[in-house]
Formats: C-alpha cells, sequence, structure tokens
C-alpha cells in the first residue's frame, strides 16, 4: 500500500481567506460567483485561479445580489456552490438569502466582517455583522452561522458548512473577520478522505412518485439537480408539498414549522463550541472569531497568575449553542464576553444567563483587535484579587 | 473666464491653457498614484464644472484618495454615496432642488448637480440606478471614471476591462487570456435612454475634456460622459507615460472621443491616419501575454466598431427621434 498512499502534505503559509479557498474545494465546491470588496477580495482571486483548473468555473458578477443569485442557480443546478463578501455587499445579499432558506437551496456564503456600518472602515477588523447574519433578512427563518478563528477553521469549517448545507438543504453563513482572513498561519491540507464530505440527500423515489417537499423524518426533503428527470417547482412564495404557491393555513404552518424543525433536531451535529481550561473554571470567557485568539492567551496568562479562568469558544454561533453554553453559566463565578461589537453576542449570554451568573462584556468598536493584555486586566478585576 | 461656455468656444480654432479658469476645485494634496490619469480628469472636470455644484461620488479610487481624514481634495459640497447608488441620490439632490427652487427658497441659478462614479461604479453594481435616473430625465451630469477594472480593491475586473486584460480576477494561462470578453459599451447604452447628450472624453484631450463637460452641465436633462483614465497601478505602465496612453487610445481608435447630442453622433477629435492597436496595448504590462492571433482579432474589432461609428456619424438622422428638452418655466413666486 506506500506506493499508492501519496507523500504526506508538505505544511503550506496561508491566509484565512487562502484557507477558506482550499476548504471549499476540498468539500467539492465547483462554482464561485464574487464580487470584488476589502477584505474577502482574496477568496474570488484565488478561485479564480484554482477553480479552472479543476473544471469549475468563476465567475466574476456585477454585484453581490448577483453574486448570491448565481451561487443559488448553480446549486440548483447540482453542483456545490459558495460566494464570499463583507458587509456592505452581505447587506446586499440578504434578499436572496431569504430566497434561499425559503427555497432550500444549499449555499455556502462568506462574510469577512469589517467595520460598519455603511462602507466603515474597509481595512479594520469588526464583529458588527453578528446580528445581521441571524436576522438581517426579513421574516422569520431558521439560519446556521459559523465562525472562524484560526487558519486551520477558515478550511476544516468551510468543508463543514459545505455539509451542514448540502445536508440540512440550507444557506450557511461562515462569519470570518478582517484580522482572521489576512492572518497568515502554518496550516497541512488534510488529504482526500480525511474530512468527512457529506452530499445533499437525492430522491430515490422514481421521478413520477416524487414529491418536492414532502415532509421526511429528517425534516430534509431530498434535492433532484435540474435536468435529472424530477420535475419541481422552485419559488419564494409560501408553497405546499408540490412546491406551488398557497395561502392555506394548513400548508403555510407546516412549512415553515419543519424549515426550523430540520435545524432544530439536528442541534447536536449543527452547535459546536471548543472548550479550553473550563472543567475547574471559575472565571469563564465567552469569545468568537479573532477575539478568542486573544482571549486564549489572556486566559492562559491568567492561569499562570493563579487565576482559575477557561475559554469557551463559540464556532456555531447561530443557533446559538444553548445546551452547550447554559451547563457552564450554572456553575461559574463570572463571565466576559469580550467581541468587537458593542454586545451583540453578549445579548445572547445574558439571554440564555437568566441571573445564573454575573454576565460582563468588553467591547471594542474603533477597528482594532481586543489585546489579550485588556482581557486579562477585566479577569483581574472580576477575580477581585 | 467662468462665463467662458461651450458657445463661446466654438468661435475659436485653437485653445491655451492661459484661457482656461484658474480656480482649483479639486485640489492639490491628495493621495493618488504616480501618473493618475482619474486624478489628472477630475481636476479638468471639476474646472469645467465651475461654482455652485453638488458632487454625489460611488465608492471607488477617487474617493479613498481625495477623501481622506482630515483633508478633502474637493472644493465642491461632495457625498460620497454607497457603491450602487451615486446616480439615485444625484436625482434626490435634484428634485429637492426643483423642490426649493418652486418655493422660492433658492436665490439665483440652482447649483449643478454632478454624479461620479468608476467603471465598477457603473457600469456594474450602479448600472440600474443610473438606468432609472437618466429614465426619469433628471436635470443632472453622470461623469464616469474609467480605468478599466476595480482599482481600489486591487485589480478586479470590471465589465469595463477590455478583451484580454490581465487583472486578479481573469487571470491569463494555459485556459485563459485574461477577460474573455468585449467591454460594456455604456456610451450606447446612456444613448439608448434618450438623452440629450452623452459624450466620451480624455484627460490627455483636456479642451475636448473641458468642453463637453461644460456643454453637458449647461444641457437640461442627463447628460453623461465616459472619460477614459490611464491607470498606471492597474494596467502595469509606466507613470510618466499616462498622458501619452490615452492619447494613443484615440489615435488607435481604442477610445474614439464622439459625442451624440440628441442622439447625433459627432466625433470630435479625428484621427488623420489610424495607429495599429499594438502601439497602445505594448506599454501596457496587462496586455504583455497577448499573441499575435489576439492581437489580431483585437485589431479587427477595433476596426470594425470604429467603421461603425463614422458611419453613424456620417447619418443625416439621430439614432433616435427627439425633440430638444424643455424644462418647465420657473414660476413664478409672489
Amino acid at each position: 500500500m506506500p506506493e499508492t498512499t501519496p507523500p504526506s502534505p508538505r505544511p503550506l503559509l496561508l491566509q484565512g481567506n487562502e484557507a477558506m479557498v482550499e476548504g471549499a474545494l476540498y468539500a467539492g465546491c465547483r462554482f464561485f460567483a464574487g464580487y470584488p470588496i476589502t477584505p474577502a477580495t482574496e477568496i474570488s482571486e484565488v478561485m479564480s485561479l484554482k477553480l479552472p483548473a479543476l473544471g469549475g468555473t468563476f465567475i466574476q458578477m456585477e454585484d453581490e445580489i448577483a453574486s448570491l443569485g448565481a451561487i443559488i442557480g448553480a446549486s440548483l443546478a447540482g453542483v456545490k456552490s459558495m460566494t464570499a463578501t463583507s458587509g456592505p455587499g452581505f447587506s446586499l445579499m440578504q434578499e436572496n438569502l431569504g430566497f434561499a432558506v425559503m427555497a432550500e437551496v444549499p449555499c455556502v456564503v462568506v462574510n469577512v466582517m469589517r467595520a460598519g456600518p455603511s462602507t466603515g472602515l474597509p481595512t479594520h477588523v469588526s464583529q458588527g455583522d453578528v446580528q445581521q447574519a441571524r436576522w438581517g433578512t426579513h421574516g422569520d427563518h431558521p439560519i446556521i452561522a459559523l465562525s472562524v478563528s484560526t487558519t486551520w477553521e477558515c478550511f476544516a469549517l468551510t468543508v463543514k458548512a459545505f455539509n451542514l448545507s448540502e445536508t440540512y438543504r440550507t444557506p450557511v453563513i461562515i462569519l470570518s473577520d478582517e484580522v482572521v482572513a489576512h492572518t497568515r498561519e502554518k496550516i497541512v491540507l488534510p488529504r482526500p478522505g480525511e474530512l468527512q464530505v457529506l452530499e445533499r440527500p437525492r430522491p430515490g423515489a422514481p421521478p413520477e412518485w416524487f414529491i418536492p417537499y414532502e415532509d421526511t423524518p429528517r425534516g430534509v426533503p431530498p434535492l433532484p439537480a435540474f435536468g435529472e428527470g424530477y420535475r419541481y417547482h422552485v419559488t419564494g412564495l409560501v408553497h405546499d408539498v408540490r412546491g406551488f404557491p398557497t395561502e392555506r393555513p394548513d400548508e403555510i404552518a407546516p412549512l415553515l414549522n419543519r424549515l426550523f424543525r430540520k435545524i432544530s433536531q439536528h442541534f447536536h451535529d449543527i452547535q459546536m463550541v471548543e472548550e479550553y481550561l473550563t472543567d475547574d473554571a471559575e472565571l469563564l470567557v465567552i469569545a468568537y472569531g479573532s477575539v478568542a485568539r486573544s482571549a486564549r492567551r489572556a486566559v492562559a496568562d491568567a492561569r499562570a497568575q493563579g487565576l482559575k479562568a477557561g475559554l469557551l469558544k463559540l464556532i456555531t454561533l447561530w443557533p446559538f449553542p444553548r445546551r452547550l453554553v447554559e451547563p457552564h453559566l450554572g456553575r461559574v463565578r463570572a463571565v466576559l464576553v469580550p467581541e468587537l461589537n458593542r454586545g451583540q453576542m453578549s445579548r445572547e449570554v445574558k439571554r440564555v444567563n437568566q441571573g445564573m451568573t454575573k454576565v460582563e462584556t468588553l467591547n471594542r468598536i474603533d477597528g482594532k483587535l481586543i489585546t489579550p493584555g485588556e482581557i486579562l486586566a477585566r479577569l483581574q478585576a472580576l477575580s477581585g484579587k | 473666464m467662468e462665463k467662458f461656455g461651450y458657445a463661446q468656444s466654438q468661435k475659436y480654432d485653437t485653445y491655451a491653457s492661459r484661457l482656461m479658469p484658474r480656480e482649483e476645485f479639486f485640489t492639490s494634496g491628495h493621495r493618488s498614484c504616480q501618473g493618475c490619469g482619474e486624478a489628472l480628469a477630475v481636476r479638468w472636470v471639476c474646472k469645467a464644472i465651475g461654482k455652485d455644484a453638488i458632487i454625489a461620488h460611488a465608492t471607488g479610487c477617487m474617493e479613498i484618495v481625495s477623501s481622506g481624514l482630515p483633508q478633502t481634495a474637493w472644493m465642491h459640497p461632495w457625498i460620497h454615496v454607497a457603491f450602487e447608488n451615486t446616480a439615485a441620490v444625484a436625482s434626490g439632490i435634484d428634485a429637492a432642488l426643483k423642490i426649493l427652487a418652486r418655493k422660492g427658497k433658492l436665490a439665483g441659478a440652482p447649483p449643478k448637480v454632478v454624479a461620479m462614479g468608476g467603471d465598477g461604479g457603473t457600469s456594474d453594481i450602479g448600472l440600474q440606478a443610473l438606468s432609472g435616473a437618466m429614465e426619469r430625465g433628471h436635470n443632472f451630469t453622470y461623469i464616469c471614471w474609467d480605468n478599466e477594472a476595480y482599482m481600489n480593491t486591487g485589480i478586479q475586473r470590471s465589465s469595463s476591462t477590455p478583451f484580454g486584460a490581465m487583472t486578479t480576477t481573469s487571470p491569463p494561462g494555459k485556459e485563459s487570456i485574461g477577460q474573455s470578453t468585449w467591454k460594456k459599451d455604456m456610451v450606447a447604452i446612456a444613448v439608448a435612454h434618450n438623452i440629450p447628450y452623452v459624450a466620451t472624453a480624455c484627460p490627455s484631450y483636456p479642451f475636448d475634456l473641458y468642453f463637453k463637460v461644460k456643454k453637458a452641465i449647461e444641457m437640461p436633462g442627463p447628460a453623461y460622459i465616459h472619460v477614459l483614465s490611464v491607470c498606471p497601478t492597474g494596467w502595469r505602465s509606466a507613470t510618466d507615460l499616462s498622458v501619452r496612453l490615452g492619447r494613443l487610445a484615440v489615435e488607435t481608435a481604442v477610445f474614439p472621443l464622439y459625442e451624440v447630442e440628441h442622439g447625433r453622433y459627432h466625433l470630435t477629435v479625428e484621427a488623420p491616419r489610424l495607429r495599429p492597436v499594438k502601439d497602445y496595448l505594448k506599454p501596457q504590462g496587462r496586455f504583455r501575454h497577448l499573441r499575435e492571433p489576439e492581437l489580431d482579432f483585437i485589431q479587427r474589432m477595433i476596426r470594425a466598431r470604429y467603421e461603425l461609428l463614422l458611419e453613424k456619424c456620417r447619418q443625416p438622422y439621430g439614432e433616435f427621434a427627439t425633440v430638444p428638452f424643455t424644462p418647465e418655466p420657473e414660476q413664478e413666486v409672489a
């Protein structure tokens, strides 16, 4: 067997954006539509180089509305698709994002967050789009949003995002930020097969028996590609199990409930956190994205000083991993939520907390990263020593 | 000198630079790259616009380099708007000025409304807003700075990038020759909106540019001017060639200078003998990968398009039936 095993891949020095491209290609993404925007442009640039060589297609669209529109079309035609943008472009994508939720189109949308609102600070870091990722598009809808904090996560979580998107037929948002996107780190890319790559559910029934939006035990109806012989209707209107617009209350509620249920009954698969020294922690830092890197260092420094600190890094931001956060809240003395906004995620922590423990915030909105020193100082203050 | 308008200019065969206004409305000290053709164009356009104007400017190179804290290079009231809606904001300004004039709250002539954007902000993301504003007939002038790619984010292709050009999202290689589509004809799109004045211009021909802008500003109704702005950074050309490259673009008929007044085509700068397109492509690094077949294709295509343009200029009738736009007479407020 040694002859057939490819040699161990060499370590690479990649920035987050490049690792995201590698992750997407690993997961089988063969279509990318994008529009230049700082700090996400590198994803488009590397995609335009790499996709044609793999038989894929890169298109630069005329704006972000069109970018998401193109990947919705490509995904329905049967190809794994992705787009990448930053805050202003993400705002333009909201309408199509809602369409992808309603029509259950698998697609991956990367938002490399920069400081806003509007044009904001194009070259500076922020985490201001966290609540937008949840509630940006109108209407009551479920959404999956993952947050990355290292180059490896840019790779691995992009693969995971495609898996979630294909398995649950839903758009998945990856929230990166300027620091993660442009930080170069050593990474060893896994060989094909080392990470799990999942495909969308395909219909088993013959075309004449096929009911496109019929409920299944998993809540996810199978999705044939256009042209495979299965007839189905795709619409952003509320539709019945056959995909045609309906106004009957007994058909509206089951559809919308199923959209939520297909996510909520798979929380164990979707919700991810990473724990660092949390077992005996009295002070817990809950962080995500680039801030989690500062927090990890601060926790290590705090431990060196004898403070029992721990870090709970959120990987899945939406749906909020309540069942993974709640047990910690019940036993720590205080929680610190550092983030690069005015407290978008600490709201969520406070909502789940319900007075169990003290929740403090540490916010920075000046385009600079929160340093380990700032977090350490707050941890020292919280410990009362 | 401010009043030295287009009509005046027609009486003279030659213009001297000292006849141009001395006032600078786009001042020095901005942070554009060395040899920026766009900054040169903005300076001349702002001279031509003159005092009393409001400018809406899309996101782009010129917004970044000219308005960084704590200075601004703009003497006019100036709004930086989001990428896609420059023309929409200009429409709002125009509508508000009309209301103020109607209520008698505007003393003197109303300020001129000018919208500006790059080629991406005009022909890609801003096309919808521009089309809407031209269709509604707002009294404004739209000026497109065409440096033929998204230079601000680091040279990505736009629909205005010429065939064969290398950009970071149209990389040439074994399977690709760079940009694989022909440049979008924004002038034809503007003409198709039946607007009174459309023109192409280039800062290498400053007097031509100056009087075209004057004419566009003086003309009631919407006007569109497409300005070729040489970008040494993105075109991979020497910074001291900016003005010459603009001239070569015109002399090779890659970018002919003409105007379309009420649908009538008129060539404003005539090249006596066309130079081969290679002369224009060669100094630019973005075309260095092109070989003989592609160069030949570009040459034939440029020639064919130029012949078509000359044909349009010879036509005794306009591109569309139209009569000059007459604004409503101002109501006297007692």
